[in-house]
């Protein structure tokens, strides 16, 4: 039995290289494909992504393991696993991977009616309608639950009015999956999960220009919008249950990408050049950039010891310090990529610094993020503290 | 991951560690004034004795001869759980760098002559190899000249771990060029009791009491060169990184320990009407503990796998062990004693055990920045 699996995988494997091989536009290899999720515009530009999008759709790979009735091919997790692996042997990505696939579509797999996934999912699986996150907003953003958009039941219809705020790629999305408050008595028992046209009447999306220049992420505004009553996702006032498992998600997509580690050393000889020994000529900034590549490395250790700890069912995941580490090394590795370029790590904009520098500024503006989103570095300490150091409140 | 028997020895080692060698026993090795007794060793004899019944001091020496070659990840386990609790003994200094000296570079007559006495613990071994304040693994003066067909030594080591104790040492020593060359380095077996070589105890802060070695003279024969003559830095560099791994690993016992304590006392001292462990500033600082216990337990691991899987990486693992273990055992020592405030300061506290042996550990095969500046080196820093 095992091995007659183990034959059909090995088939299943060489039928995946074979296709992926014949349809993967070459000029797309090792593309920054997290950039084609992030902004529909560089993505709908791009000719051989849209070319790779369709084809992909149409063999129904991006989201091989959902039912073919929702857009996917039926495939077993085995599957998928191998699509993967020959997908990335390229270096290619997965043209569908976007909010929806990621985060939305298993969310619905488990909460929609059947009506709400013959709607949406298949459009996922296909990544022609896009979908914005609303969540955040300007009272709400560690505490979470305190949120306040309005959403009243006026009988054939919801009427939902209020702001959401770093809702990424509402600009450009069809779609809003958000939390909205159906009861102002009860906290996280008054939230429930709507899904919201962006074309409705009274949605206005607006970018926010961030330090970086970025324009990712927007205001959204709902100026007394109606949403049909089939688009409230499980029960009402139920959506913080569904908020959390949708959160859970995302973190298990985000924890697919591989954390790169590219050593700064070649970049600071060139910028700073090198002593009599070959050092880095710059005793004060080498050391602080040799404390970084170390901590790195052993981040990366400890990710993967922790992986292996959790797969045997190991002590409890300190998710929480992980990711303050995480963020720390990151920006200080951002902030000693700029100060080993000098006043060439300093441009905006020009031909008078090259495309390296400029992205190495923006990523820098950007890595400041790392320690606000997905729970501030003073809130994850908190979590450290209270839950796995079982300190008292 | 542990496997099985991996397991079994860490929970062997944490019960007998804790009823057997518990700070209480280093504290026995302290005078009133806070200095070490010199009427002590630094360590126990007799719970050296049931160590090596036990089967620990053997854990890297062959079957043949003795041992039982559970590899380095176990000799880890044993070191960290010694590290908890402080407890002295000569296993690092014996059963992981002799023993690993022998293996590496001994003749079959030299570990005949000597893994059996390391296994069973009659012989202690240890590295004689260090000179100056500073760690400087091509830094050997101390001479050696050819005479007879042997050698005669004279020169100075120190601090030399366990040196009082050792019944043998493997000693470094130039036989051509000048310190700071690596070429003209060679390795000696030396008896403890080798005639012209005199011994004294350094009253060190932790309490264990290295040695100053004073070579005087002393006449070695042919047969007690360790590998090859003149071409013993590889060698002494492969020593030098296997002791940085098993510290590292006592280090990391070191730190858990003293930061299990430090939380205990947060959760249980009151001031202003409230446990001090609910004030954010100090929930914040263990947690930032927390995460670097994490980095150093990674690093610390990594290493010891690498030597097991003969990896080729571990020159650089074994400095990104110690440095990262190095950096937060100094931390959270200085935490410790913070944390608890006025009792801390205290030497009838542990706080200030835990500090002491922090620093010296510190110092141990390579600080935390010779290491960070190999580590820079072999990364093309």
């Amino acid at each position: 039995m095992a091995e007659l699996e183990e034959m059909e995988a090995q088939s299943f494997r060489e039928e995946a290289r074979a296709w992926l091989k014949a349809n993967f536009p070459p000029s797309l290899t090792n593309a920054p494909s997290i950039h084609f999720v992030s902004d529909r515009h560089a993505a709908e530009s791009n000719a051989d992504w849209c070319l790779w999008r369709q084809r992909m759709a149409e063999k129904r790979w991006g989201v091989p393991t959902w039912e073919q009735r929702y857009g996917g091919a039926g495939l077993t997790q085995a599957h998928g696993k191998i699509i993967g692996q020959e997908l990335a042997a390229i270096g290619g990505f997965n043209p569908i991977r976007s909010y929806g696939t990621m985060m939305l579509g298993p969310t619905l797999l488990e909460y929609g009616s059947e009506e709400q996934k013959r709607e949406h999912l298949p459009f996922i699986a296909t990544n022609e309608r896009r979908w914005c996150q609303g969540f955040s907003e300007p009272g709400a953003g560690s505490d979470l639950a305190s949120l306040q958009t309005k959403c009243i039941d006026m009988g054939d219809h919801w009427l939902v009015s209020g702001q959401k705020i770093w809702t990424s790629g509402a600009d450009q999305a069809d779609w809003c999956f958000a939390l909205v408050r159906t009861d102002t008595s009860r906290k996280q028992g008054g939230i429930s999960f709507l899904l919201i046209d962006m074309k409705s009447e009274g949605v206005e999306a607006r970018p926010i220009v961030l330090i970086s220049g970025s324009t990712h992420f927007c205001e959204v505004f709902f100026n007394d919008v109606k949403v049909p009553k089939g688009n409230l996702v499980g029960q009402v006032n139920q959506g913080w249950a569904i908020a959390k498992r949708l959160l859970q998600y995302e973190r298990d997509s985000l924890s697919d990408v591989k954390a790169e580690i590219t050593p700064l050393a070649p970049l600071a000889h060139q910028y700073c050049g090198t002593d009599v020994m070959g050092r880095i000529d710059n005793p004060d900034l080498r050391a602080r950039m040799v404390r970084n590549a170390m901590r790195h490395e052993a981040y990366l250790a400890t990710v993967s010891r922790l992986a292996r700890e959790a797969k045997s069912g190991g002590p409890g995941y300190g998710v929480s310090a992980l990711k303050n580490l995480w963020s720390g090394i990151i920006q200080d590795r951002a902030e000693l990529l700029i100060e080993l370029m000098g006043a060439n790590g300093l441009g905006w904009s020009g031909e008078h610094y090259t495309d390296a520098e400029r992205e190495a500024t923006r990523a820098w503006l950007h890595s400041k993020a790392f320690s606000i989103y997905g729970g501030s570095y003073e809130i994850q300490n908190n979590i450290t503290a209270k839950r796995t150091l079982e300190l008292p409140a | 991951m542990l496997n099985e028997e991996q397991r079994m020895l860490k929970d062997m080692a944490a019960e007998w560690v804790h009823d057997r060698l518990p700070v209480t026993a280093l504290r026995s090795f302290y005078g009133h004034d806070g200095g070490g007794r010199p009427d002590a060793e630094g360590f126990d004899p007799e719970a050296w004795a049931e160590m090596a019944q036990m089967g620990w001091a053997g854990i890297l020496v062959p079957e043949a001869h003795g041992g039982s070659d559970f590899g380095y990840r176990g000799m880890g386990l044993v070191l960290e759980e010694l590290g908890r609790t402080l407890g002295t003994s000569p296993l690092l200094s014996s059963g992981l760098v002799a023993a690993s000296a022998l293996r590496l570079g001994g003749t079959e007559a030299q570990q005949a002559r000597w893994l059996p006495g390391i296994a069973d613990g009659s012989a202690i071994g240890t590295l004689a190899a260090e000179e100056g304040a500073q760690h400087g693994r091509e830094d050997v003066a101390l001479a050696a000249t050819a005479a007879g067909g042997g050698w005669v030594l004279n020169g100075v080591k120190r601090p030399v771990q366990d040196g009082m104790a050792a019944t043998f040492a493997i000693v470094t020593a130039r036989t051509g060029g000048a310190p700071g060359d690596r070429d003209g380095i060679t390795l000696f077996l030396v008896e403890g009791g080798a005639s012209g070589l005199s011994r004294e105890a350094l009253d060190q802060i932790d309490a264990r009491r290295p040695a100053f070695f004073r070579f005087d003279n002393v006449a070695v024969g042919a047969d007690a060169v360790l590998g090859e003559a003149g071409k013993g830095a590889d060698l002494l560099d492969r020593l030098f990184d296997l002791a940085a791994v098993g510290i590292a690993a006592e280090m990391l016992g070191n730190a858990c320990q003293a930061f299990d304590t430090t939380l205990d006392y947060l959760k249980t001292r009151v001031q202003f009407g409230a446990i001090i462990g609910s004030f954010q500033a100090l929930q914040h600082r263990a947690a930032e503990m927390f995460g670097e216990l994490q980095l150093a337990r990674s690093a610390v691991e990594a290493a010891l796998d690498a030597i097991d899987a003969d990896d080729t990486a571990l020159p650089a693992l074994a400095s990104l062990a110690k440095a990262t273990v190095g950096e937060t055992l100094h931390g959270i020592s200085s935490q410790m004693v913070q944390l608890h405030g006025g009792i801390g300061m205290t030497h009838e506290h542990d706080a200030g055990l835990y500090l002491k042996r922090a620093r010296v550990a510190a110092q141990c095969y390579g600080s935390t920045a010779w290491h960070r500046e190999r580590w820079a080196r072999l990364n093309g820093y």
